[in-house]
């Protein structure tokens, strides 16, 4: 009796929670399918209306911006490209970067490692203006390029994969070299087969990572054509309806990531076999 | 000029460690030579400098007529069996097999024939769809080793395969490892502690102390005719019994006996070494032993007891004979197979 009890309050503060996370997202979805005399008169609201349709359709095709050059749909394609280059970028600079790292013979490879790891204590805000001026020369100003490049330099994921390749029994690599595999053919062979799942969950993560900026974008983008979903939450103008359904929609790639590739996260996180 | 071919070569490590000191070292084509001491006594690193895993300090190292210090171990063409396997854990058997001859750029049809010659020579044929973590040891062991024999190289390297299986398994590998060296006849070089497993694989033994080739030869050789203190005790199982003593004028002196008539001229302090197995009881001993444990292995029993002076001695009799413990037993030495050592510089005297 007395652990029905336990159990019960342990779920009930766990059911707690969840209202608390769930229950404003789901306020922002009912209210965005309703119109906006109705939010209006009579505030947010918990249940659905008959608007759906109406206000996201006319959300995303919607010309927005000071000078209506931009739709959600393309701030939607170009968080796309911004999310899926800066991933791909930082993952393959950081395998290599690992590869060397641990492989070659380098020397202070360690204190090298750890000045790269030092760059998580610096984030993107305190050297903006330097990045800034860096584009600005390069010409990459208002550029998918210029957009992606500053930030896929990632110390997180070289991190990670440099603690996984020195778990990799050094027998394999000397095996591997006597099978007549150059050091080319071993990094593509064996350590990117091996790591597949850890790559999967850097792709997610810095996917997510990508897709969140904000900052960035905001000052190297000068062109609305560049304007990326986040941007748009700051820029968005119009009925409070179509704020809400915007909102709900910059919600939609990160979730759908993480479910479709939620089983390799999780194991590449928690290095499962 | 022999198949391999070590001539003086020496490891030093970056940290000052000469782990193989000026070693030269001749292995005929198609020999099985054993590499047995004691873990860090440099058997694995002349191993590794053989296979190109560990650069050579000084000296040079020939492989079928050609010096290939400076080649890659890519293209030295030799192939290494590890202590863990190293088998590729995210390829399955086949392509564990295939993967040298791929970088070989062999064609495909040729490949599947040589894997599968090779699956079928050690039995696993069944496996090749598998992935190494669904293999048991012993089957690891033989992709370790097809692996080995698919690319058909100029030499196999052993680093200690057996250490990791269990006891039973590991009689049954060595068994089969010899048979097959024999059918495929390709020149190997073994490395191991053990010396039931040198002593059983070997056609040709080195005994490595230090970074020192103490001995080299037959493995009935050397445990016949042991040149130095170490291999007497490292050859031979139980341990060879070691007993201080003297000699002056032809006799030596032991603890608590004398042999006369010895066959050296040397003088002064010595160790005395009997082992077990060339004892036997008789009337006019020369060796008193009080009996403290009898181990009883079927078709021998152990003795173990202590002389007079209180000096732990081990004696190997026939299983049939009964001995109880604290029995007293006098024991003569057979056919005088002793062996005389020089106490300070271990070598042999007699």
């Amino acid at each position: 009796m007395t652990r029905f009890i336990t159990s019960s309050f342990s779920h009930l503060i766990l059911l707690i929670g969840i209202l608390i996370m769930v229950v404003p997202v789901w306020m922002i979805f009912a209210s965005s399918t309703h119109t906006s005399s109705m939010i209006n008169m009579n505030g947010l609201q918990m249940f659905l209306g008959d608007s759906f349709y109406e206000n996201y359709l006319r959300v995303l095709l919607y010309q927005g911006g000071f000078f209506k050059e931009i739709t959600a749909l393309k701030m939607f394609f170009n968080s796309f490209i911004m999310a899926t280059g800066v991933a791909i970028l930082s993952v393959v600079t950081s395998l290599m970067a690992a590869y060397a790292l641990v492989y070659y013979r380098i020397k202070y490879a360690t204190l090298l490692f750890w000045i790269i790891f030092i760059t998580i204590l610096v984030p993107l805000e305190l050297r903006i203006f330097p990045t800034y001026s860096v584009m600005a020369e390069l010409n990459l100003v208002n550029s998918y390029f210029g957009l992606i490049v500053p930030i896929s330099a990632s110390a997180i994921a070289t991190l990670f994969f440099r603690q996984f390749y020195k778990t990799v029994p050094d027998e394999l690599l000397e095996s591997a070299k006597l099978d007549g595999a150059n050091t080319w053919r071993f990094f593509v062979d064996f350590l990117i087969p091996l790591s597949k799942t850890m790559i999967v969950a850097m792709l997610i993560f810095m996917f997510v990572f990508g897709y969140n900026q904000y900052l960035w974008p905001l000052l190297v983008t000068t062109s609305e054509q560049y304007w990326t979903v986040v941007m748009g939450l700051k820029m968005m103008s119009g009925s409070i309806v179509h704020r809400f359904a915007f909102v709900m929609m910059s919600m939609v790639p990160p979730i759908l990531i993480i479910i479709v590739l939620q089983k390799y996260f999780i194991k590449g996180v928690f290095q499962d076999k | 000029m022999s198949f391999l071919d070590l001539k003086n070569v020496t490891k030093i490590y970056p940290n000052g460690t000469k782990a193989v000191h000026e070693t030269s070292l001749s292995v005929d084509e198609g020999e099985f030579m054993v590499f047995v001491g004691p873990s860090g006594c440099g058997k694995s690193t002349l191993l590794r400098m053989v296979a190109g895993l560990e650069d050579i300090t000084e000296g040079d190292i020939n492989l079928d007529g050609k010096l290939i210090n400076e080649v890659d171990p890519s293209e030295r063409d030799v192939a290494m069996v590890f202590q863990n396997y190293a088998l590729y854990p995210h390829m399955n058997v086949y392509n564990n097999l295939a993967y040298g001859l791929k970088n070989r750029g062999i064609d495909k049809e040729t490949i599947e024939q040589k894997v599968n010659d090779a699956a079928k020579l050690l039995q696993i044929s069944d496996y090749l769809q598998r992935k190494p973590s669904m293999l048991s040891g012993g089957q690891r062991q033989r992709v370790a080793m097809g692996r080995a024999i698919v690319r058909n190289p100029k030499i196999f390297l052993f680093d200690e395969p057996l250490s990791n299986l269990d006891a039973k398994l590991r009689i049954q590998m060595r068994l089969e490892i010899k048979k097959l060296q024999q059918k495929v006849g390709v020149t190997s070089i073994f490395v191991t502690h053990d010396q039931v497993e040198a002593m059983t694989l070997a056609d040709r033994l080195a005994v490595i102390n230090n970074g020192i080739i103490e001995q080299l030869g037959t493995p009935i050789e050397i445990y016949d005719n042991p040149k130095s203190l170490f291999v007497a005790g490292f050859i031979g199982s139980p341990q060879m019994n070691f007993l201080d003593g003297n000699i002056k004028n032809k006799t030596l002196s032991a603890e608590g006996f004398e042999i006369k008539d010895i066959d050296s001229d040397f003088e002064g302090e010595v160790k005395l070494g009997i082992r077990p197995e060339h004892l036997s009881q008789s009337e006019n001993s020369l060796i008193n032993l009080k009996v403290d444990l009898v181990e009883q292995l079927g078709s021998d029993n152990l003795v173990y007891g202590q002389l007079k002076n209180k000096k732990d001695f081990c004696y190997r009799c026939p299983g049939n004979l009964t001995i109880e413990k604290g029995a007293d037993l006098s024991l003569n030495i057979e056919n005088n197979k002793y062996y005389i050592f020089d106490k300070s510089t271990g070598k042999r005297v007699n």
